[in-house]
């Protein structure tokens, strides 16, 4: 087995534990790579990607792009507000027109669910979704879980907390698949109007008191309160959310265990966790970031290979 | 697929011992000089190599491993994805005259890709090429290596095989011919 079982990476919901080991295995040598003097490698000289951000995106676009760089692909990027899109265009005329100029891969992300397989169903370029509104965000699980096991030695058996707005996140979506997949156990925190109804059925457990949650994991992901998703109010005040939800030092020093804690950034500082946890050695949210750039290599190198040589 | 032992154990070990005295003869005590191996098999030479040169001069030699598999001109080319295994240069070679290590030179294809990655990490003031096993007459580039323990006219439809005590159970150099398909 060493070849990934799909085409795109619309989800983590489609990949085998063996997809995600592979991909593993080979971030740790691009890890290698992006660690060395000259840090690029010339595999993708033939290659073309599109990155097509119709939703706003810091961290992800420049990971993206970085790792497509490195692996010295030839890229073009667009985001939404500068675009026809604004004009009427569907997406998938955008799309086309832009595979018209010979593109390879397509790296997406949309505010609409859904869109990244919608798009891979249709176009002919492979498609790495970026992130698709609500519903998953693959690369930023991917690197989670590898930062787990960078930490940790393994995922297999860990217990993870994901806390705080999962019903608006793809990645606490994301975050629950492929942990699952690589055989950890996986509970949701936060307050009760932003956790969906029926995620237990996903077969995580549920929390609605933090401390509690804290003493049972190892990890706690801590995720940022999407203010621009909040169209009605879910909680009454941000000031009793992180009174509530928010992850200072002072729980954390008081818990029987050290715990590792994970943030996919955005941080909304003295909202879900201050700044002196953030900034903690218990902290892995700048490896997170380093690791996404290796993650985001093996995935295009792999999806790359793929594609066929006219 | 018929099998040949084109070097047995005793050669085997008699031709390491001249490769290694013929690599002192142009490297003197190692002070400048590093080994390095190609992934996968080539690092099995370099082991081989350093213990015994470590044995004769009675000092530590430095060696590496080099991944070569981002580097390939194959990529897209082959059915699967070519899985990479680790490079391993913990020291600068930067001005050092470095010695590419591999089991057996063919088209050469390897050692051109081998080139680019090793100059990812550096200058080195001179490159020079060991291949164990050397299969003339079916090169794709113009690479000639330096050292070579021997040399083998073989079809192209063959394959060569180095094979080590610790992996293999025995060293020796084996030659698989195809059957003849009648």
């Amino acid at each position: 087995m060493n070849n990934l079982s799909v085409e795109h990476l619309t989800g983590i919901h489609d990949l085998t534990p063996e997809d995600i080991e592979l991909i593993f295995q080979t971030a740790d040598n691009f890890k290698q790579v992006i660690n060395r003097p000259i840090k690029k490698v010339p595999s993708l000289r033939d290659i073309t990607i599109a990155n097509l951000f119709f939703e706003n995106s810091t961290r992800t676009r420049l990971s993206f792009e970085l790792a497509e760089k490195r692996l010295s692909a030839d890229i073009i990027n667009f985001s939404a507000s500068s675009s026809s899109v604004t004009k009427g265009e569907t997406l998938i005329d955008t799309v086309n027109n832009i595979l018209a100029m010979k593109v390879d891969l397509v790296v997406m992300r949309h505010p609409n669910p859904g869109a990244a397989k919608f798009l891979s169903e249709r176009i002919d370029a492979k498609v790495v979704n970026a992130g698709d509104g609500t519903h998953e965000h693959p690369t930023q699980a991917l690197l989670d879980a590898y930062s787990i096991r960078e930490r940790l030695g393994s995922v297999a058996g860990k217990k993870v907390v994901i806390v705080g707005d999962i019903l608006h996140s793809r990645v606490a979506l994301s975050n629950i698949y492929c942990l699952q997949k690589l055989g950890a156990e996986v509970m949701v925190c936060g307050p009760t109007t932003l956790i969906p109804k029926y995620i237990s059925e996903l077969g995580v457990k549920v929390e609605h008191n933090l401390r509690k949650a804290l003493e049972w994991c190892d990890v706690a992901n801590m995720l940022r309160i999407q203010l621009e998703r909040q169209e009605i109010k879910f909680f009454p005040s941000l000031r009793e959310y992180s009174m509530q939800f928010g992850l200072n030092k002072e729980i954390l020093n008081s818990l029987s265990k050290e715990i590792v804690v994970m943030h996919p950034g955005p941080i909304n500082r003295g909202v879900e966790i201050t700044s002196d946890v953030a900034d903690s050695k218990q902290s892995i949210i700048l490896q997170q970031v380093e690791n996404g750039v290796a993650i985001r290599m093996a995935v295009i190198y792999l999806l790359a290979s793929k594609i066929e040589r006219q | 697929m018929e099998k040949q032992v084109i070097l047995n154990k005793r050669h085997f070990e008699l031709t390491l011992n001249r490769l290694c005295y013929q690599l002192i003869e142009s490297h003197n005590d190692f002070s400048d000089a590093v080994l390095i191996g190609l992934q996968p098999r080539g690092v099995h030479v370099v082991s081989r190599l350093k213990s015994q040169l470590e044995k004769i001069l009675h000092k530590e030699i430095m060696c590496g491993s080099l991944d070569i598999t981002f580097y390939r001109d194959d990529f897209r080319r082959r059915e699967k994805p070519l899985i990479p295994s680790v490079t391993n240069i913990d020291f600068s070679i930067e001005n050092k005259n470095i010695i590419l290590v591999d089991d057996v030179l063919f088209t050469g294809r390897t050692i051109r890709a081998g080139l680019d990655a090793m100059l990812a990490y550096g200058r080195p003031a001179k490159v020079e090429l060991f291949a164990f096993v050397d299969r003339r007459f079916k090169r794709d580039l113009p690479i000639q290596a330096d050292y070579v323990g021997k040399t083998v006219d073989t079809l192209s439809t063959e394959r060569v095989s180095v094979e080590w005590n610790e992996l293999e159970g025995e060293d020796k150099v084996v030659l698989y011919t195809p059957e003849v398909n009648e």
